[in-house]
């Protein structure tokens, strides 16, 4: 049963998932000037999935997402300045300038640090859910990862572990339709993701992954469902990366896919969907705050100091 | 100080880091085994339960990540593979994780865990039961790599493995299990990234790893009945390896051999051969030694053993060829008895 959601938890997920288009957009804006020297995976179209899952959680409960997380670390409360500093590779960054653009990392916001290998930390996850229960601490654990990492070995591993020890781990497939520049149809059988994982026992559902409610309330069910002993879920979130794999640009030079096939995805906009249903004053009073916020970081970000030793000041000998 | 078996010695680290430390628990494929891990895991999970001995699916590579995940959130677990050549499966989460997780965030995480990997050597078991896989590991920085010789190091090297904050790869060898010594009790550790002079001597240093401390021991014994004098080093941690000990002996002794159980190139004695040209080249009489293992894969019948193996037999001969003035009658023959061909086999 799906409880109704509130006006108020609308307008978090609003606020949430429109931050983070804002920021996105403003990377791609400024990138080309070559400030940023970092690979950036933009995840412009995917927002409603960090908005709707981080609605659900609290600090205490943790994510571990991947390369394309910049939406995942802002929706679990990930500090603005800090990720502006890593993506530009300066010592105020979340990582002090070591990790870059793919290693985002916020522990006292419950978001662990990230990777950059595809599906590697869907068993960080699954050991982090194991930790709180035998801690017996009332948390969840989240992965996150797209459809590619469905492909990895290591999910087949995670799921069954996790359902064979009933952890509460909470299994979040971006379904972007694309690895790269890859789509899924070339990749895998035809053969719904979110079915394969329920043959593991996990139980499965899909949503519109372009709607941060229906992600928002399935995060929900399966929080109650890992709390009460009941194991892992799996949530996959049918969505589209409207920008190419890394970098600003979109990719219809490429070929493998036109603006003309992209236009149905632009009408599914998750940012759009949402400002239909908060009000227009709120949808003015949150862009106006978030420039601030975003011009603040970038400025603070490009006139923030460069790391200058080799080795973390913390693991240098003493 | 009871004498324990090298494999009842490993038990002892876990059960006294077990009870000390509530966060220490051992994880991996076939640990709750009734064989119990060459006796290594004996009665614990009766005592633990299955939280803390933790059977694992058949997915070594999601078993690392999932002990290292649970490292970083302060847990110290012990991940076991019966055989080394397991590691490899689990590469990504060893060398793209565990290695790099505490740099790539500042130094805000570290990695509390144990990787152990039992080399099978011996028996017919053939290319991929038997490699030796500390070198490789040894490359990453990162990572500590530990490999004992004898059971009192076994548990210390184990305590201290557990107890340290970095991730650690505990390579022991199935030859030395039934090999037995005074092992000291409580929570023993030894020093990481110290090396232990075993016998000092003023003619030659002699370094081993592992299986080869034993022989290194014979050999340095022959030789002293020859009137030679060998410091015999015993790396005991390969990664940091203890540079500044064996430097100190090379600068003493001007000779220097290093008896490894890996192969020749690439690995841990070309790069303390490497380090010793580089910071004590004038100390050195004659260019260093290295006996390894041929420069391929081990062959499984056991009749080419005596071949692929060097043992004590190889390492005199090299002093001979290093001390000049020494002249042996005959070379002994004489192996250490865990070498002796009595092994228990098959597992």
């Amino acid at each position: 049963m799906k409880s109704a959601v509130d006006q108020k938890t609308v307008d978090r997920l609003y606020a949430t998932a429109l931050k983070i288009r804002m920021v996105e957009e403003t990377i791609a804006l400024h990138y080309p000037k070559g400030e940023m020297k970092t690979p950036i995976h933009l995840c412009t179209g995917q927002e409603a999935n960090p908005a709707g899952v981080c609605a659900a959680l609290t600090d205490k409960d943790m994510v571990f997402a991947y390369y394309r997380s910049h939406g995942w670390y802002l929706a679990k409360g990930g500090h603005l300045g800090r990720m502006m500093g890593e993506i530009f590779c300066k010592s105020t960054g979340c990582s002090g300038g070591y990790g870059g653009s793919m290693h985002l990392i916020d522990l006292e916001r419950g978001f662990a640090g990230t990777t950059a290998l595809v599906a590697a930390a869907q068993p960080h996850a699954v050991g982090a859910a194991f930790t709180f229960k035998s801690r017996k601490q009332n948390r969840v654990a989240v992965s996150c990862f797209g459809d590619g990492a469905t492909e990895e070995g290591i999910f087949q591993e995670s799921l069954m572990f996790a359902t064979l020890r009933k952890l509460p781990v909470i299994f979040i497939c971006e379904n972007n339709g694309l690895a790269t520049n890859t789509w899924v149809k070339d990749r895998q059988p035809a053969f719904p993701i979110y079915k394969r994982a329920e043959g593991f026992g996990v139980h499965s559902v899909v949503v519109d992954g372009n709607d941060a409610v229906q992600v928002y309330q399935a995060t929900q069910e399966a929080i109650v469902r890992a709390k009460q002993g009941d194991g892992p879920s799996f949530i996959e979130c049918m969505t589209y990366r409207m920008l190419e794999h890394c970098g600003p640009n979109n990719d219809f030079g490429l070929g493998f896919r036109s603006e003309q096939d992209a236009v149905s995805w632009k009408q599914k906009d998750p940012i759009q969907h949402l400002e239909k249903q908060v009000s227009v004053d709120l949808q003015e009073q949150l862009r106006n705050t978030y420039q601030i916020e975003i011009d603040l970081a970038m400025d603070e970000a490009r006139k923030a100091p460069f790391p200058t030793q080799l080795l973390p000041e913390r693991l240098q000998c003493p | 100080m009871p004498v324990m078996k090298f494999s009842e010695a490993i038990r002892d680290a876990y059960l006294q880091t077990m009870r000390a430390n509530s966060e220490v628990y051992l994880i991996g494929v076939g640990i709750i085994d009734p064989k119990a891990v060459f006796g290594s895991v004996e009665g614990l999970l009766k005592e633990f339960g299955e939280d803390r001995v933790v059977e694992g699916p058949l997915a070594e590579q999601m078993l690392t990540g999932f002990a290292f995940a649970s490292a970083t959130l302060g847990m110290r677990p012990v991940l076991i593979h019966h055989r080394v050549d397991f590691l490899p499966l689990t590469m990504d989460q060893i060398v793209n994780h565990c290695a790099k997780w505490s740099y790539m965030f500042g130094g805000q995480q570290t990695v509390p865990m144990v990787i152990r990997g039992i080399v099978g050597r011996g028996w017919g078991n053939g290319p991929q039961h038997t490699q030796s896989l500390h070198g490789l590991m040894a490359n990453i920085p990162g990572l500590k790599v530990v490999v004992p010789s004898n059971a009192a190091d076994a548990k210390g090297l184990m305590i201290a493995a557990i107890l340290d904050n970095d991730p650690v790869i505990y390579i022991d060898h199935r030859w030395l299990h039934g090999d037995s010594c005074e092992v000291p009790e409580g929570l023993y550790q030894i020093q990481l990234g110290k090396a232990n002079i075993l016998r000092e001597g003023v003619d030659l240093t002699l370094v081993a790893i592992g299986p080869m401390v034993q022989e290194a021991l014979i050999a340095a014994k022959q030789a002293a009945e020859s009137g030679c004098s060998i410091e015999v080093i015993d790396l005991r941690t390969i990664r940091p390896l203890d540079f500044e000990t064996i430097i100190a002996s090379v600068k003493k002794t001007g000779h220097l051999i290093i008896a490894d159980s890996d192969w020749p190139h690439f690995g841990v004695a070309s790069a303390l051969i490497s380090q010793i040209s580089q910071k004590a080249f004038g100390a050195l009489k004659k260019a260093p030694i290295s006996i390894t293992w041929p420069d391929h894969p081990v062959p499984a019948s056991y009749a080419l053993d005596a071949k692929y193996y060097p043992m004590a037999k190889q390492i005199t001969e090299a002093i001979s060829k290093l001390l000049s003035n020494i002249l042996y009658e005959n070379i002994s023959e004489q192996t250490s008895k865990s070498h002796a061909g009595v092994h228990a086999g098959p597992f």
